[in-house]
Protein backbone atom coordinates (compact mmCIF):
# COMPACT_ATOMS: atom_id res chain seq x y z
CA UNK A 1 0.00 0.00 0.00
CA UNK A 2 2.55 2.31 0.82
CA UNK A 3 4.90 1.36 -1.67
CA UNK A 4 2.05 1.70 -4.01
CA UNK A 5 1.97 5.50 -2.60
CA UNK A 6 4.95 6.21 -3.43
CA UNK A 7 5.29 5.41 -6.59
CA UNK A 8 2.56 6.97 -7.45
CA UNK A 9 3.81 10.54 -5.53
CA UNK A 10 7.63 10.00 -7.69
CA UNK A 11 5.48 9.37 -11.06
CA UNK A 12 3.52 12.75 -10.73
CA UNK A 13 6.67 14.56 -9.33
CA UNK A 14 8.96 13.42 -12.67
CA UNK A 15 5.69 14.72 -14.91
CA UNK A 16 6.01 18.07 -13.32
CA UNK A 17 9.88 18.24 -13.67
CA UNK A 18 9.97 17.45 -17.38
CA UNK A 19 6.89 19.41 -18.25
CA UNK A 20 8.81 22.32 -15.97
CA UNK A 21 12.35 21.58 -17.32
CA UNK A 22 10.58 21.65 -21.29
CA UNK A 23 9.63 25.50 -20.75
CA UNK A 24 12.88 26.38 -19.60
CA UNK A 25 15.05 28.90 -22.37
CA UNK A 26 18.05 26.85 -23.09
CA UNK A 27 20.91 28.76 -25.16
CA UNK A 28 19.83 32.53 -23.79
CA UNK A 29 19.85 33.22 -20.44
CA UNK A 30 17.22 36.31 -19.65
CA UNK A 31 19.17 38.65 -17.41
CA UNK A 32 22.76 39.00 -17.97
CA UNK A 33 23.31 42.33 -16.53
CA UNK A 34 25.96 41.49 -14.05
CA UNK A 35 27.75 38.70 -15.56
CA UNK A 36 28.19 41.52 -18.51
CA UNK A 37 30.00 44.05 -16.35
CA UNK A 38 32.29 40.56 -14.74
CA UNK A 39 33.39 39.91 -18.36
CA UNK A 40 33.69 43.78 -19.32
CA UNK A 41 35.68 44.94 -16.17
CA UNK A 42 37.75 41.62 -14.53
CA UNK A 43 40.38 41.68 -16.64
CA UNK A 44 41.50 45.17 -15.55
CA UNK A 45 40.28 44.86 -12.08
CA UNK A 46 41.81 42.46 -10.81
CA UNK A 47 44.47 41.54 -13.74
CA UNK A 48 43.60 37.89 -14.03
CA UNK A 49 42.78 36.37 -17.75
CA UNK A 50 40.33 33.67 -16.02
CA UNK A 51 37.13 35.46 -15.03
CA UNK A 52 35.70 32.42 -13.07
CA UNK A 53 38.82 32.37 -10.85
CA UNK A 54 38.03 35.98 -10.69
CA UNK A 55 34.71 35.79 -9.67
CA UNK A 56 35.80 33.12 -6.85
CA UNK A 57 39.18 34.48 -5.72
CA UNK A 58 38.37 38.21 -6.24
CA UNK A 59 34.84 39.56 -6.36
CA UNK A 60 33.66 36.73 -3.81
CA UNK A 61 36.79 35.31 -1.85
CA UNK A 62 34.91 35.59 1.66
CA UNK A 63 32.68 32.90 0.29
CA UNK A 64 35.86 30.43 -0.56
CA UNK A 65 36.83 30.96 3.20
CA UNK A 66 34.18 29.41 4.45
CA UNK A 67 34.30 26.90 1.45
CA UNK A 68 37.59 25.71 2.97
CA UNK A 69 36.33 26.27 6.63
CA UNK A 70 33.50 23.27 5.85
CA UNK A 71 36.48 21.17 4.42
CA UNK A 72 38.26 21.47 7.02
CA UNK A 73 35.20 20.63 9.11
CA UNK A 74 34.49 17.33 7.16
CA UNK A 75 38.18 16.48 8.17
CA UNK A 76 37.58 17.23 11.45
CA UNK A 77 34.47 14.98 11.88
CA UNK A 78 35.93 12.22 9.90
CA UNK A 79 38.87 11.80 12.30
CA UNK A 80 36.43 12.23 15.33
CA UNK A 81 35.07 8.92 14.30
CA UNK A 82 38.13 7.16 13.63
CA UNK A 83 39.68 7.59 17.15
CA UNK A 84 41.98 4.83 18.68
CA UNK A 85 39.94 3.71 22.05
CA UNK A 86 41.24 3.51 25.14
CA UNK A 87 41.91 -0.44 26.78
CA UNK A 88 38.86 -1.18 28.24
CA UNK A 89 36.71 1.15 26.72
CA UNK A 90 33.92 0.08 24.33
CA UNK A 91 31.90 2.14 21.62
CA UNK A 92 28.67 3.64 23.65
CA UNK A 93 25.34 1.39 23.59
CA UNK A 94 22.19 3.21 24.15
CA UNK B 1 46.18 -5.84 0.79
CA UNK B 2 49.39 -5.93 -1.79
CA UNK B 3 48.74 -5.79 -5.36
CA UNK B 4 51.20 -7.51 -7.85
CA UNK B 5 54.55 -6.44 -8.72
CA UNK B 6 53.22 -4.98 -12.06
CA UNK B 7 50.91 -2.62 -10.51
CA UNK B 8 52.84 -1.31 -7.86
CA UNK B 9 56.01 -0.65 -10.35
CA UNK B 10 53.46 1.41 -12.37
CA UNK B 11 51.73 3.15 -9.29
CA UNK B 12 55.41 4.05 -8.58
CA UNK B 13 56.30 5.60 -11.97
CA UNK B 14 53.20 7.27 -12.40
CA UNK B 15 52.58 9.47 -8.97
CA UNK B 16 55.34 11.79 -9.24
CA UNK B 17 53.58 13.00 -12.77
CA UNK B 18 50.49 13.26 -10.64
CA UNK B 19 51.31 15.46 -8.53
CA UNK B 20 53.69 17.69 -10.87
CA UNK B 21 50.31 17.68 -12.97
CA UNK B 22 48.53 19.20 -10.11
CA UNK B 23 51.07 21.46 -9.18
CA UNK B 24 50.92 23.19 -12.39
CA UNK B 25 47.08 23.26 -12.78
CA UNK B 26 47.14 25.37 -9.16
CA UNK B 27 49.74 27.64 -10.01
CA UNK B 28 48.07 28.61 -13.47
CA UNK B 29 44.50 29.03 -12.01
CA UNK B 30 44.42 32.80 -13.20
CA UNK B 31 45.50 31.96 -16.99
CA UNK B 32 44.04 29.01 -18.33
CA UNK B 33 40.68 26.83 -16.40
CA UNK B 34 41.75 25.11 -12.64
CA UNK B 35 42.90 26.85 -9.64
CA UNK B 36 43.22 25.54 -5.93
CA UNK B 37 40.11 23.40 -5.57
CA UNK B 38 40.77 21.51 -8.91
CA UNK B 39 44.38 21.17 -8.59
CA UNK B 40 44.89 19.69 -5.21
CA UNK B 41 42.23 17.11 -5.96
CA UNK B 42 44.47 16.25 -8.80
CA UNK B 43 47.31 15.90 -6.18
CA UNK B 44 45.29 14.20 -3.84
CA UNK B 45 44.68 11.59 -6.92
CA UNK B 46 48.47 10.88 -7.02
CA UNK B 47 48.29 9.82 -3.41
CA UNK B 48 45.40 7.90 -3.51
CA UNK B 49 46.90 5.56 -6.19
CA UNK B 50 50.69 4.89 -4.16
CA UNK B 51 47.49 4.33 -1.09
CA UNK B 52 45.95 1.53 -3.11
CA UNK B 53 48.84 -0.12 -4.83
CA UNK B 54 50.66 -0.94 -1.76
CA UNK B 55 49.68 -1.99 1.19
CA UNK B 56 48.65 -0.35 4.62
CA UNK B 57 51.85 -1.18 6.74
CA UNK B 58 54.16 -0.54 3.59
CA UNK B 59 52.90 3.02 2.75
CA UNK B 60 52.36 4.36 6.42
CA UNK B 61 55.98 5.56 6.76
CA UNK B 62 56.15 7.23 3.55
CA UNK B 63 53.08 9.26 3.72
CA UNK B 64 52.55 10.09 7.49
CA UNK B 65 49.59 11.07 8.95
CA UNK B 66 51.38 14.22 10.59
CA UNK B 67 52.60 15.51 7.95
CA UNK B 68 49.50 15.73 5.94
CA UNK B 69 47.50 17.40 8.77
CA UNK B 70 50.24 19.62 8.81
CA UNK B 71 49.93 20.35 5.69
CA UNK B 72 46.35 21.30 5.67
CA UNK B 73 46.10 23.83 8.72
CA UNK B 74 49.20 25.61 7.19
CA UNK B 75 46.90 25.65 3.97
CA UNK B 76 44.18 27.55 5.84
CA UNK B 77 46.47 29.82 8.09
CA UNK B 78 48.06 30.86 4.99
CA UNK B 79 44.74 31.81 3.44
CA UNK B 80 43.58 33.76 6.78
CA UNK B 81 47.25 35.87 6.81
CA UNK B 82 46.54 36.76 3.00
CA UNK B 83 43.27 38.29 4.05
CA UNK B 84 44.69 39.97 6.79
CA UNK B 85 47.69 41.20 5.27
CA UNK B 86 45.32 43.51 2.95
CA UNK B 87 43.89 45.49 6.46
CA UNK B 88 47.34 46.69 6.91
CA UNK B 89 47.26 47.94 3.56
CA UNK B 90 44.20 50.46 4.09
CA UNK B 91 41.55 48.27 2.26
CA UNK B 92 38.94 45.56 3.42
CA UNK B 93 39.85 42.04 4.00
CA UNK B 94 40.93 40.16 1.58
CA UNK B 95 41.20 42.99 -0.88
CA UNK B 96 43.57 42.21 -4.27
CA UNK B 97 45.91 45.26 -2.82
CA UNK B 98 49.15 43.51 -4.95
CA UNK B 99 47.40 44.27 -8.12
CA UNK B 100 47.94 47.40 -9.22
CA UNK B 101 50.59 48.38 -6.71
CA UNK B 102 53.99 48.06 -8.64
CA UNK B 103 54.89 44.80 -6.24
CA UNK B 104 55.58 41.47 -6.80
CA UNK B 105 52.71 39.99 -8.72
CA UNK B 106 51.45 43.25 -10.77
CA UNK B 107 52.52 43.42 -14.04
CA UNK B 108 49.49 44.60 -15.88
CA UNK B 109 47.10 42.78 -18.56
CA UNK B 110 47.11 44.27 -21.59
CA UNK B 111 42.57 44.39 -22.98
CA UNK B 112 41.43 41.39 -25.10
CA UNK B 113 42.66 37.94 -26.13
CA UNK B 114 46.30 37.31 -25.35
CA UNK B 115 48.63 34.65 -24.22
CA UNK B 116 48.96 34.75 -20.26
CA UNK B 117 51.59 36.31 -18.12
CA UNK B 118 52.59 34.45 -15.22
CA UNK B 119 53.55 37.07 -12.43
CA UNK B 120 49.95 39.14 -12.78
CA UNK B 121 46.88 39.05 -10.81
CA UNK B 122 48.10 40.39 -7.46
CA UNK B 123 47.08 37.99 -4.31
CA UNK B 124 44.93 35.31 -6.72
CA UNK B 125 48.30 32.92 -7.20
CA UNK B 126 48.95 32.93 -3.10
CA UNK B 127 44.88 32.70 -2.50
CA UNK B 128 45.49 29.91 -4.70
CA UNK B 129 48.25 27.87 -4.05
CA UNK B 130 47.18 28.24 -0.15
CA UNK B 131 43.97 26.16 -1.06
CA UNK B 132 45.90 23.87 -3.60
CA UNK B 133 47.69 22.43 -0.05
CA UNK B 134 45.08 22.55 2.00
CA UNK B 135 42.71 20.29 -0.20
CA UNK B 136 45.83 18.19 -0.80
CA UNK B 137 45.96 17.38 3.23
CA UNK B 138 42.74 17.43 3.51
CA UNK B 139 41.88 14.39 0.88
CA UNK B 140 44.75 12.72 1.98
CA UNK B 141 43.99 12.56 5.41
CA UNK B 142 40.15 11.66 5.10
CA UNK B 143 41.77 8.52 2.88
CA UNK B 144 44.07 7.88 5.38
CA UNK B 145 41.93 7.38 8.47
CA UNK B 146 39.41 5.26 6.48
CA UNK B 147 42.20 2.80 5.20
CA UNK B 148 43.19 2.76 9.47
CA UNK B 149 39.52 1.65 10.09
CA UNK B 150 40.13 -1.57 7.70
CA UNK B 151 40.64 -5.19 9.05
CA UNK B 152 43.79 -7.19 7.07
CA UNK B 153 41.80 -9.90 5.46
CA UNK B 154 44.24 -13.20 5.82
CA UNK B 155 44.22 -14.97 2.42
CA UNK C 1 8.70 17.07 -30.00
CA UNK C 2 11.01 19.11 -31.19
CA UNK C 3 11.25 21.87 -28.56
CA UNK C 4 11.45 19.04 -25.94
CA UNK C 5 14.58 17.91 -27.61
CA UNK C 6 16.20 21.01 -27.79
CA UNK C 7 15.82 21.65 -23.65
CA UNK C 8 17.84 18.11 -23.31
CA UNK C 9 20.20 19.42 -20.16
CA UNK C 10 16.71 20.16 -18.17
CA UNK C 11 15.69 16.16 -19.37
CA UNK C 12 18.62 15.02 -18.02
CA UNK C 13 18.49 16.75 -14.86
CA UNK C 14 15.07 15.98 -14.16
CA UNK C 15 15.29 12.48 -14.67
CA UNK C 16 18.74 11.93 -12.61
CA UNK C 17 17.34 13.92 -10.27
CA UNK C 18 13.91 11.45 -9.55
CA UNK C 19 16.81 8.12 -10.15
CA UNK C 20 17.97 9.38 -6.59
CA UNK C 21 15.42 10.25 -4.78
CA UNK C 22 13.84 6.48 -5.87
CA UNK C 23 17.23 5.38 -4.65
CA UNK C 24 16.92 7.06 -1.60
CA UNK C 25 13.34 5.70 -0.72
CA UNK C 26 13.63 2.15 -1.93
CA UNK C 27 16.78 0.74 -1.29
CA UNK C 28 17.44 -1.14 1.98
CA UNK C 29 21.52 -1.18 1.93
CA UNK C 30 23.06 1.87 2.91
CA UNK C 31 25.93 1.99 0.56
CA UNK C 32 23.05 2.55 -2.06
CA UNK C 33 21.17 5.01 -0.48
CA UNK C 34 24.25 7.36 -0.21
CA UNK C 35 24.50 6.83 -4.45
CA UNK C 36 20.94 7.99 -4.58
CA UNK C 37 22.42 10.84 -2.79
CA UNK C 38 25.40 11.19 -5.09
CA UNK C 39 23.40 10.84 -8.03
CA UNK C 40 20.63 13.68 -6.85
CA UNK C 41 24.00 15.90 -6.40
CA UNK C 42 25.09 15.26 -9.63
CA UNK C 43 21.81 16.32 -10.97
CA UNK C 44 21.81 19.89 -9.19
CA UNK C 45 25.38 20.93 -10.55
CA UNK C 46 24.51 19.96 -14.27
CA UNK C 47 21.24 22.11 -13.91
CA UNK C 48 23.21 25.21 -12.37
CA UNK C 49 25.70 24.71 -15.08
CA UNK C 50 23.34 24.64 -17.83
CA UNK C 51 21.29 27.74 -16.47
CA UNK C 52 24.11 30.00 -17.81
CA UNK C 53 24.68 28.95 -21.29
CA UNK C 54 24.80 31.15 -24.14
CA UNK C 55 24.57 29.86 -27.91
CA UNK C 56 27.92 29.29 -29.50
CA UNK C 57 29.71 30.50 -26.90
CA UNK C 58 33.39 30.29 -25.43
CA UNK C 59 34.90 29.43 -22.15
CA UNK C 60 35.17 32.72 -20.10
CA UNK C 61 39.06 32.50 -20.69
CA UNK C 62 41.07 35.54 -22.32
CA UNK C 63 43.91 33.30 -22.53
CA UNK C 64 44.49 32.74 -26.28
CA UNK C 65 41.07 33.46 -27.29
CA UNK C 66 39.42 34.10 -30.73
CA UNK C 67 38.43 37.33 -31.86
CA UNK C 68 35.25 39.22 -30.61
CA UNK C 69 33.79 36.30 -28.67
CA UNK C 70 30.43 35.54 -26.59
CA UNK C 71 31.47 33.96 -23.48
CA UNK C 72 29.68 31.96 -21.13
CA UNK C 73 28.18 33.34 -18.07
CA UNK C 74 31.46 33.11 -15.32
CA UNK C 75 29.26 33.41 -11.83
CA UNK C 76 27.05 30.39 -12.36
CA UNK C 77 30.52 28.16 -12.50
CA UNK C 78 31.58 29.47 -9.24
CA UNK C 79 28.58 28.16 -7.72
CA UNK C 80 29.29 24.75 -9.13
CA UNK C 81 32.43 24.68 -7.82
CA UNK C 82 31.03 25.52 -4.04
CA UNK C 83 28.50 22.96 -4.21
CA UNK C 84 30.61 20.38 -5.40
CA UNK C 85 32.99 20.21 -2.26
CA UNK C 86 30.29 20.42 -0.06
CA UNK C 87 28.97 17.55 -1.71
CA UNK C 88 32.03 15.66 -1.38
CA UNK C 89 32.76 16.74 2.34
CA UNK C 90 29.23 15.41 3.06
CA UNK C 91 29.63 12.40 1.52
CA UNK C 92 32.95 11.76 3.32
CA UNK C 93 31.72 12.45 6.52
CA UNK C 94 28.49 9.89 5.70
CA UNK C 95 30.86 7.39 4.43
CA UNK C 96 32.95 7.16 7.47
CA UNK C 97 29.69 6.77 9.33
CA UNK C 98 28.43 3.86 7.42
CA UNK C 99 32.00 2.39 8.62
CA UNK C 100 31.37 2.58 12.21
CA UNK C 101 27.52 1.40 11.99
CA UNK C 102 29.66 -1.87 9.96
CA UNK C 103 31.53 -2.09 13.12
CA UNK C 104 28.84 -1.94 15.53
CA UNK C 105 25.99 -3.91 14.16
CA UNK C 106 27.73 -6.06 11.66
CA UNK C 107 25.50 -5.70 8.72
CA UNK C 108 24.61 -2.51 6.94
CA UNK C 109 20.85 -3.51 6.30
CA UNK C 110 18.81 -0.53 7.22
CA UNK C 111 15.53 -2.82 8.41
CA UNK C 112 18.41 -4.69 10.30
CA UNK C 113 19.76 -2.04 12.27
CA UNK C 114 16.53 -0.44 13.40
CA UNK C 115 15.47 -3.69 15.00
CA UNK C 116 18.06 -4.91 16.90
CA UNK C 117 18.45 -2.29 20.26
CA UNK C 118 21.72 -2.44 22.46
Amino acid sequence: MRFALLTALLLILLGGLLHIAAGLPFGNPPVTDMDDYFIRHGQEQTGANNIVTSVVFDYRAFDTLGEATVLFTAVLGVGMMFRKLKPGEEYEND
Amino acid sequence: MKMTKIVRSTANTFAPFCLIFGLYVVVHGHLSPGGGFQGGAVMATGAALLLVAHSYQDIISLIRQNTMKLCETIGLLMFITAGLSALTTGGAFLRNWMAHNGGAFATPVAFGANPGVLASAGLIPILNIAVGIEVLGGLTVILLYMLSGVKEQEL
Amino acid sequence: MIRLLWAFPFITVAILAVIGIDAMLFKRNLIKILMGLGLLEAAVNLFLVATGYRQSGIAPIFTNAPDAPQMVLPTVQALTLTSIVIGVATLAMMLSFTMIIYKKYGTVDSQQIRKLKG
